[in-house]
């Protein structure tokens, strides 16, 4: 694996009383592209303006490289960012915008000219130097952001939010279109945001934060497959969590049936977490089922049915291509594979807390 | 509905008409006459003498300096209003603002108590031991009356265009590696220019029109503009002189306002 750029060490901050960080410690890894993940409040933008340097933390330090950069100022930090709502600068033209960066460094009229083209090309918005940010759509906006951000050849991309404000469509085009500039420029990506289905497309690894603590930290499959807690698994997709009790290795019991799985190592008869995700369900004849229920609710989504069904006073959400009307008595069956346990939380502190958004 | 907001704005077109329309013709009537009602520019040319034009020429200056005094004082104050925590700047602003509400004649007739020769700030100097301020009744108090006055009208539009400016562009420009100084010169102040502009027309027209000022703090000995137009409509009875020289002081405010609707497109810095 490659070599850490930045490590964030034992890093506490608040503002005023409340905590927003605490003893957080995350590194990012060379050529990464890194998504902060949580729900508005839970510190993933005060992490990359930390980052950024427009915070400082109240304790702990953050490395550059290896070198302590915690005091560092903004402006000296070899890191770009590009901002929520792009903050372009609305009296300069794109090309002076572009330019900003360069012109400060000192760089000849030749290079800044050349790298602007590079940039407009690199997001393809070649042709529009002479414009006025206020004459461009939010997407193309954005596109700029990236472009001023990027002609100062940083070590590391910060992006708060960028595609906060685009609608749908836009938004998954800039999804593919941020991977394939990523790819291109071979830097360090670290993304923020607080939607899930981004953070699984675009990145190579996730960080999940909630209250100012990391949840969890993996591949958009480790979190998606494999999430440590409920919080994760609620977070991410839907999901089902059920009280379960883990009878002995590879048994689960739970809903009043016993249901074979793949997971070890939790002990005998504890009691765990079961996380089932909507897809994995199988709803089959009443007699082939392990639990039987019945369909409450069905409404047509598009690609799936989702329906939700009643079993042992439990209400399991299902997502399924063939549909199941509304009374229909269903038996359940779910592959031992595609139970995921999960240890109980410990404290008050790691239980899964309601997502705001 | 539209008749709607018609019938409602019926009072203000009465007023208008009444108060604003009208009167202005009957500048423009008496400004383009001589006493016997025939038509003349005389009137207007007036504004040639040396009389006259040394008044305007004065007027001009001291309200240049007070308005350059005031945004001096004005733009480093609206960045500390803006620069001060969301929370705590109501309070601020209401505490800058609460002179405001105090009669303006009466602010600078206490001026005037102020610097007289054997007022306050010279009392307390003789306890001192300092020697004495004798500005009252020069250009120097005129300009401190102007400055004191006038100051809010600077920092309420530059404090205005400054709390537009979104904090992340800022940040971007020290992220793209600009300093405190290069932020400032390259963002800030490009981006606080509409307030300029309002702060300024907002300082200079009342600056340059005002005669209450020169009368309490300026003596008689120093004629404004503003003094000669009054002198002429109170004292002269030559309405017709007034008005004349009252279209020239027009002129000059129509050319500010023209500027001011050129840099300051959405109005913003005006919105109090």
């Amino acid at each position: 694996m490659s070599k850490h750029l930045i490590d964030l060490e034992h890093i506490t901050k608040s503002f005023g009383s409340n905590v927003v960080l605490d003893d957080l410690n995350l590194y990012i890894r060379e050529n990464e592209f890194l998504t902060l993940l949580g729900p508005s409040g839970c510190g993933k933008t005060t992490t990359l303006r930390l980052i950024g340097g427009f915070e400082t933390p109240d304790k702990g330090r953050i490395l550059f490289d290896g070198i302590d950069i915690t005091n560092i100022p903004p402006h000296k930090r070899q890191l770009n960012t590009v901002f929520q709502k792009y903050a372009l600068f609305t009296h300069m033209n794109i090309e002076d915008n572009i330019a900003f960066g360069l012109k400060i460094k000192g760089k000849t009229d030749k290079y800044i000219k050349d790298k602007i083209e590079y940039a407009l090309k690199l997001v393809n918005l070649s042709g529009y130097g002479k414009r006025m940010p206020d004459s461009l759509s939010g997407g193309q906006q954005q596109r700029i952001a990236i472009a001023r951000a990027i002609v100062n050849e940083p070590k590391v991309l910060l992006l708060d939010e960028p595609l906060g404000a685009l609608d749908l469509k836009l938004r998954q085009d800039m999804q593919y279109e941020l991977i394939r500039m990523k790819k291109e420029l071979g830097i360090t990506f670290i993304y923020v945001t607080h939607d899930q289905e981004e953070a699984l497309t675009m990145s190579d690894t996730i960080v999940v934060m909630n209250q100012g603590y990391i949840q969890q930290i993996g591949t958009p499959e480790d979190i998606y497959n494999e999430p440590e807690n409920a919080f994760v698994a609620d977070f991410i997709g839907d999901s089902n969590i059920i009280d379960a009790t883990m009878i002995h290795d590879k048994l689960v019991s739970f809903l009043g049936a016993r249901f074979d799985c793949v997971d070890v190592g939790f002990g005998e008869n504890k009691p765990v977490d079961v996380v089932l995700r909507p897809e994995d369900i199988i709803l089959c004849k009443p007699e082939e089922g392990t639990i039987t229920g019945e369909v409450t609710h069905l409404i047509f989504k598009g690609v799936h049915y989702e329906m939700e069904v009643m079993t042992e006073g439990y209400e399991m959400l299902v997502h399924s291509t063939t549909m199941s009307p509304v009374g229909t008595k269903v038996g359940i069956k779910v592959d031992p594979f595609n139970i995921q346990i999960m240890h109980k939380p410990e404290s008050e502190d790691e239980e899964a807390v309601g997502v705001e958004e | 509905m539209k008749n709607k907001a018609k019938l409602l704005a019926a009072p203000y077109s009465v007023w208008a008409i009444a108060f604003i329309l009208i009167p202005l013709a009957m500048i423009f009537y008496y400004g383009l006459t001589d006493r016997s009602g025939a038509f003349t520019f005389e009137n207007i040319i007036s504004i040639t003498t040396a009389e006259h034009s040394k008044a305007l020429i004065l007027s001009l200056f001291l309200s240049l300096i007070s308005t350059v005094i005031c945004l001096l004082l004005g733009y480093p104050l609206a960045m500390v209003l803006t620069k001060i925590g969301r929370n705590s700047h109501s309070l601020i602003v209401f505490i800058f603002i609460l002179p405001m509400w105090m009669n303006f004649l009466l602010r600078t007739l206490a001026w005037q108590t102020l610097l007289e020769k054997t007022g306050v700030i010279n009392n307390i100097l003789n306890i001192l031991g300092l020697p004495s301020l004798n500005i009252i009744n020069t250009s120097y108090a005129i300009v401190l009356g102007m400055v004191y006055n006038f100051l809010p009208f600077m920092v309420l539009p530059l404090y205005n265009s400054l709390t537009k400016i979104d904090t992340n562009v800022i940040n971007a420009a020290h992220d793209l590696g600009a300093n405190d100084v290069t932020t400032f010169i390259k963002i800030t102040l490009p981006l606080s220019v509409p307030g300029i502009i309002s702060g300024v027309t907002m300082v200079f027209i009342p600056a340059l029109t005002t005669f209450v000022i020169s009368n309490l703090l300026g003596g008689s000995k120093i004629l404004l503009i503003g003094n000669v137009i009054e002198q002429q409509f109170t004292q002269a009875s030559n309405w017709n002189l007034g008005s004349g020289l009252s279209i020239v002081l027009m002129l000059f405010i129509v050319v500010n306002m023209i500027i001011t609707a050129v840099f300051d497109k959405d109005g913003e810095g005006t919105m109090l």
